[in-house]
């Protein structure tokens, strides 16, 4: 299994109490997978993600990822992992406004210590993948809406990460780019990249091979809760 | 690194105005060090060079009355119990370590109400010196126009005078002296030549003795053969010494050795309190400088606080723009860099931020201090090991400075950074 937790909780306390924002989640995700968590807002999908993407450890539980036991890793070794298995989008894109698109794609390159000239060419190779080869120069202001989240994409996959994460991939876009990021991601899936990809929208969670769904704090099983329910 | 550097310059580019007005406090700072250290180091220069002039190393060893030089005229006659220099004693001060060569004069002050040295009717007022064949080259004089003193003119008593550019403007009205004829106690002496002090550099003046020692240079000076002093003077009276030292550091040793020697072996008497001491010339420009110094570091210190109240504005602006820029720190740790990345970011902007104000800062004290030189009239000297120490300063602070909101930049946790909008 590419993705292994078993029995994950996550508290935050709150004041004196604890809150449980987790409670004993089981998930596997193999190579490949096309997986869709969706939930209402204060369900903890967020919270699943970020643990999913070693932005934050779990309580208690276990998490292995591509082999690995990382639930009680180092900070730096999670950073390396981010940066190597991992590729993130998220809602509002997050480019770097002093950047051109080339050197936004190439960032993660960087801190992997790639040469500069190395770093430039595969950045401009993975914006012609997302059908921006002809605005590699182009700032993200200049860029509209769908393309800078395809330059995100872009970034994402520069470093070839076992799992694209994407958080509201299409929350901040209209319905025709929007479209075009969910064709994007099926391209990528097709071409063997397993995808994570967390939304309220029920249209973006059909386009997903299986969809699990969360509902205070605990995941449910497949099937279960409906897809096409409206919350 | 490099990477670092050039996003350093980049943001710091991107944010002209604040980054300008950030650095301003650092600007100020440097650029008051660097004015008063270049008015420290003119000064030091100043007195290095109007006191020890350019490489004569000449010590005088003159007679002294308690703490006065004690000049002799016809109004203060030649004391008793003072011997002139013996041949013995000569020879002892020739054997000190490191003297060069030892030349021997008399001297006296002449009033023109004294009419002691005349040319036609007009009577001179200055001084008269007797000297020896070294004089000349230990003192520091070079000859002008005519011929210096040869060994015939000491050996037959020959009657010849040189004056000083100071005499040919009082005594002759600026027109050559060369063959004329001086009466000097009533005595024809021919005058054979004009010589100026070859290092001569306008002092500033700024105690009485500075004064007087000024007067007394611009007053004029004729010089006699010593054969001949007593055909005008007697011939017994006490001689000052010149001794030149192989180098300027070996001044203050030989002055203190030969006022030892002189007043043992000269000195007779036990009343009126004589000695022979030296102009310790090495001595006295390092107390000026330290005088000098010691004014001026307190200014340092004053200047030094500025640069703290510059760091802090500093730390303040970079405090502000980690604020600023948490989503793209957590965006940057999101996708793979370690903490130690986000703290070299940082701190490498805050030290290209006070590297370039330490940078402007020395370019706006260089023109400072040439402008309040040539207002002012004081003097300004470039130091280039301070303009680095400025300039390293001015990183060290930017690290220092940096540090805390490198710190708080790196530890951010990329969830909270990240949601923040």
């Amino acid at each position: 299994m590419l993705l292994e937790m078993k029995d994950i909780c996550k508290d935050y306390p709150q004041g004196r109490e604890v809150v449980k924002i987790l409670k004993d989640v089981n998930l596997t995700i193999g190579e490949g997978d096309y997986l869709a968590i969706m939930g209402p807002s204060g369900s903890g999908k967020t919270t699943l993600m970020n643990i999913i993407g070693c932005l934050d450890v779990p309580t208690s539980g276990s998490y292995s990822l591509n082999g690995e036991d990382i639930s009680r890793a180092s900070e730096n070794h999670l950073a390396d992992v981010r940066n190597s298995t991992l590729g993130f989008v998220f809602q509002s894109f997050y480019l770097l406004p002093k950047l051109s698109a080339r050197d936004n794609v190439a960032l993660p390159l960087l801190y992997a210590g790639v040469k500069k000239r190395e770093r430039s060419r595969r950045a401009e190779k993975a914006l012609e993948m997302v059908g921006l080869g002809d605005r590699v120069d182009f700032m993200p202001n200049q860029l509209s809406g769908g393309q800078q989240q395809r330059v995100a994409i872009a970034r994402a996959m520069i470093n070839e990460p076992k799992i694209l994460l994407a958080d509201e991939p299409t929350g901040a876009l209209d319905s025709t780019s929007g479209h075009q990021v969910m064709d994007l991601f099926d391209q990528l899936n097709a071409a063997g990249t397993t995808i994570v990809l967390i939304t309220h929208e029920p249209a973006v969670g059909q386009r997903a091979k299986r969809v699990r769904r969360i509902l205070d704090g605990r995941l449910m099983a497949e099937g279960e809760g409906g897809v096409g329910d409206a919350w | 690194m490099f990477e670092n550097i050039s996003l350093a310059f980049q943001g710091i580019w991107g944010h002209k105005m604040r980054s300008f007005l950030t650095m301003l406090g650092i600007i100020i700072g440097i650029a008051a060090i660097i004015t008063i250290v270049s008015t420290i180091k003119g000064t030091n220069d100043q007195i290095k060079e109007s006191l020890i002039g350019s490489g004569t190393n000449a010590v005088t060893v003159q007679l002294y009355q308690d703490n006065y030089a004690y000049t002799i005229s016809n109004w203060n006659p030649a004391p008793e119990g003072v011997l002139p220099v013996s041949e013995e004693t000569k020879e002892k001060l020739q054997a000190l370590d490191n003297v060069v060569s030892v030349s021997l004069y008399c001297s006296r002050r002449v009033d023109s109400y004294d009419g002691d040295v005349c040319y036609g009717n007009k009577s001179y007022s200055g001084e008269i010196y007797g000297v020896d064949e070294h004089y000349f080259d230990a003192a520091g004089y070079r000859l002008r126009n005519g011929r210096g003193f040869l060994a015939e003119d000491f050996d037959s008593f020959r009657k010849v005078a040189i004056v000083d550019e100071g005499t040919v403007t009082r005594l002759f009205g600026g027109a050559d002296p060369v063959g004329q004829i001086l009466e000097i106690k009533n005595e024809p002496f021919t005058v054979v030549g004009v010589v100026s002090e070859s290092t001569k550099s306008d002092y500033a003046i700024e105690t009485y003795r500075d004064y007087t020692m000024y007067a007394q240079n611009t007053g004029g000076r004729v010089f006699i053969p010593l054969a001949d002093w007593p055909i005008a003077y007697a011939f017994d009276e006490p001689q000052t010494v010149i001794l030149k030292a192989a180098s300027t550091d070996d001044m203050t040793a030989i002055g203190q050795q030969a006022e030892d020697i002189l007043t043992d072996s000269q000195i007779t008497t036990n009343q009126g309190s004589f000695s022979y001491k030296s102009d310790d010339l090495m001595g006295q420009a390092a107390q000026l400088q330290e005088f000098s110094n010691a004014t001026n570091n307190q200014l340092l210190w004053i200047a030094g606080i500025s640069l703290l109240v510059g760091g802090i504005g500093v730390m303040n602006i970079m405090l502000v723009t980690v604020t600023e820029r948490t989503r793209e720190i957590g965006l940057k740790k999101a996708i793979g860099a370690r903490k130690r990345r986000i703290l070299w970011q940082f701190l490498t902007e805050a030290a290209a931020l006070t590297s370039i104000g330490g940078i402007l800062g020395v370019a706006a004290g260089l023109g400072l201090s040439r402008f309040i030189a040539s207002a002012m009239g004081t003097p300004s000297a470039v130091s280039y090991p301070a303009i680095a120490v400025a300039v390293l300063f001015s990183m060290l602070i930017g690290v220092v400075f940096g540090m805390i909101p490198a710190v708080k930049a790196a530890n951010l946790n990329p969830i909270d950074a990240l949601r923040r909008e």
